[in-house]
């Protein structure tokens, strides 16, 4: 095994290991704690990736903004009761089940994939003469500006929603 | 990467934490003797001459005080939260140029990296105030998550003005990006932004309300003694660092000093630790002056003023580079 291939197997390996943490601890905020592991395991992939940027984002938005939301709400809602209540449905052997039948489905095919792909114009050697950023941004603001936009339209249709919902109503 | 970058890597970051411990003691006693003469008093003076040793009597006060963990407290995360809070804080001093090509890593994302361990600080804030199990400690957990997130907004904001006219995010490009004029005059208004975002950021008066001594004993670490008090008292301070080095390096100047022959032998960081030791002394002089926010007009400030005033800084920086270039 070679050193991407070992790192790339830790990061992986740890990634799915904590997200079984994440849905098997008791205490919610343990839980909310395991994913912000996670989430930095997640940013260290794309690093590994050259994406730089995405990996600082990755950060940035869900371990600093997304996570903490989730922490306020469990601070707030005191979640003691589910701590001593049963944690999972009664069908979860049933769940786990299908889970492990596909894992090993998801093995099997992967190992007879040997399509490679073909290379676009955003070679690894491109990226890192450019800067992840500048090729992010060109990219974004020229080839997909419409998707772009209509992404931000979408986000803005939901926070006028928000706005409205949480609005104090006048008589 | 061979074993000597390596090991360059390993001193150099040596030189930059053992910089920045000491510059932790000694602003606290800078910080005493400032506010102190601001209030007509003389701040600490028994110990050694003009109470220079009292860092060190307050660092062994420390050390050897009793470590009391409240008793519903939740063991693990009490104990994992101010390390937290201190990491976050002391990492991101491996971005900060201190003088030409002097930085741990010279990362692309420079500013980007900053803004993402400063929310990861938060964390440990938010979790010692969870964690305590005290309301004082909760309530004070609470705002910081606020005001932390509202803040992280306005001050990503007002330094993509800098990247935009740096055209980089590079905080080495950012400075001799800076050799004909320093950015203050030309993104004032983001300077001011980010001011008052570093000073919410790292929880100082006039907006330390996570930590208001008058209405929440001393907020998300009430419960915390010993050194685990001191973690947090440490990454408080170092954060006041960091952000006062972000702070020169995208409006001051960074280690430019004055263009003059006289100055031509002083090193470069000392130019920087100048203008670092400026900006935190006017933290101090904010500290001794103002009078605490209210929190809704904290939030509000942040929300309704700073977040579209940054905007707007964005757009018009952008028109404004459209039309000179």
């Amino acid at each position: 095994m070679t050193l991407p291939q070992a790192f790339f197997a830790y990061i992986g390996g740890m990634i799915v290991v904590l997200s079984l943490l994440v849905v098997t601890r008791k205490n919610p905020v343990h839980s909310v704690m395991w994913m912000l592991l996670l989430f930095v395991h997640i940013a260290a992939l794309y690093l590994f990736l050259n994406a730089e940027f995405l990996a600082a984002i990755q950060i940035i938005v869900y371990a600093g903004a997304i996570l903490v939301l989730f922490l306020f709400v469990i601070m707030l809602l005191n979640l003691r009761k589910e701590e001593t209540e049963k944690r999972f449905q009664r069908q979860w052997p049933f769940g786990a089940g299908i889970g492990v039948v596909l894992a090993v489905f998801f093995v099997l095919i992967v190992g007879k994939i040997d399509v490679i792909p073909p290379l676009g114009q955003y070679s690894i050697d491109a990226i890192r003469s450019e800067g992840h950023i500048m090729t992010v941004g060109k990219v974004l603001y020229t080839e997909f500006l419409l998707p772009f936009e209509i992404a931000s339209l979408i986000l803005l249709v939901a926070i006028i929603g928000a706005v409205v919902l949480a609005k104090k109503r006048v008589e | 990467m061979n074993i000597t970058d390596m090991l360059w890597v390993l001193i150099k970051t040596l030189i930059a934490v053992s910089v920045l411990m000491l510059h932790v003691a000694y602003v606290v006693y800078f910080e005493r003797k400032v506010i102190g003469h601001m209030q007509a008093r003389l701040g600490p003076m028994r110990v050694g001459w003009h109470g220079l040793l009292q860092p060190l009597a307050d660092g062994l006060k420390l050390f050897f005080k009793e470590d009391i963990i409240p008793s519903q407290a939740d063991k693990p995360i009490f104990y994992i939260a101010p390390i937290i809070g201190m990491i976050a804080t002391l990492s991101s001093l491996a971005v900060i140029p201190l003088w030409q090509g002097f930085s741990i890593a010279n990362l692309n994302i420079g500013i980007l990296y900053i803004l993402a361990l400063s929310s990861v600080g938060a964390y440990g804030i938010i979790l010692a105030g969870w964690a305590s199990n005290s309301k004082y400690s909760f309530l004070g957990g609470l705002r910081s998550s606020a005001q932390i997130i509202s803040y992280e907004i306005s001050m990503g904001l007002s330094l993509v003005g800098v990247m935009m006219l740096a055209g980089s995010a590079n905080l080495s490009d950012i400075v001799n990006a800076q050799a004909e004029g320093w950015f203050i005059w030309y993104q004032p208004v983001a300077c001011l932004i980010f001011v008052m975002s570093a000073i919410a950021e790292t929880n100082r008066a006039p907006f330390d309300l996570p930590e208001a001594e008058s209405e929440l004993v001393a907020g998300y670490f009430t419960e915390y003694s010993g050194m685990r008090f001191g973690l947090f008292f440490m990454a408080e301070y170092a954060g006041m660092f960091i952000m006062s080095a972000l702070g020169t390096i995208c409006f001051l100047g960074g280690w430019n000093g004055p263009d003059l022959w006289i100055f031509a032998s002083v090193p470069k960081i000392v130019w920087f630790l100048l203008k670092v030791y400026a900006c935190i002394f006017i933290y101090f002089w904010l500290r001794a002056t103002l009078p605490r926010y209210r929190y809704d007009q904290l939030m509000s400030l942040g929300w309704k003023v700073f977040i579209p005033l940054a905007l707007a800084n964005i757009v018009v920086t952008g028109v404004l580079k459209m039309i000179w270039r």
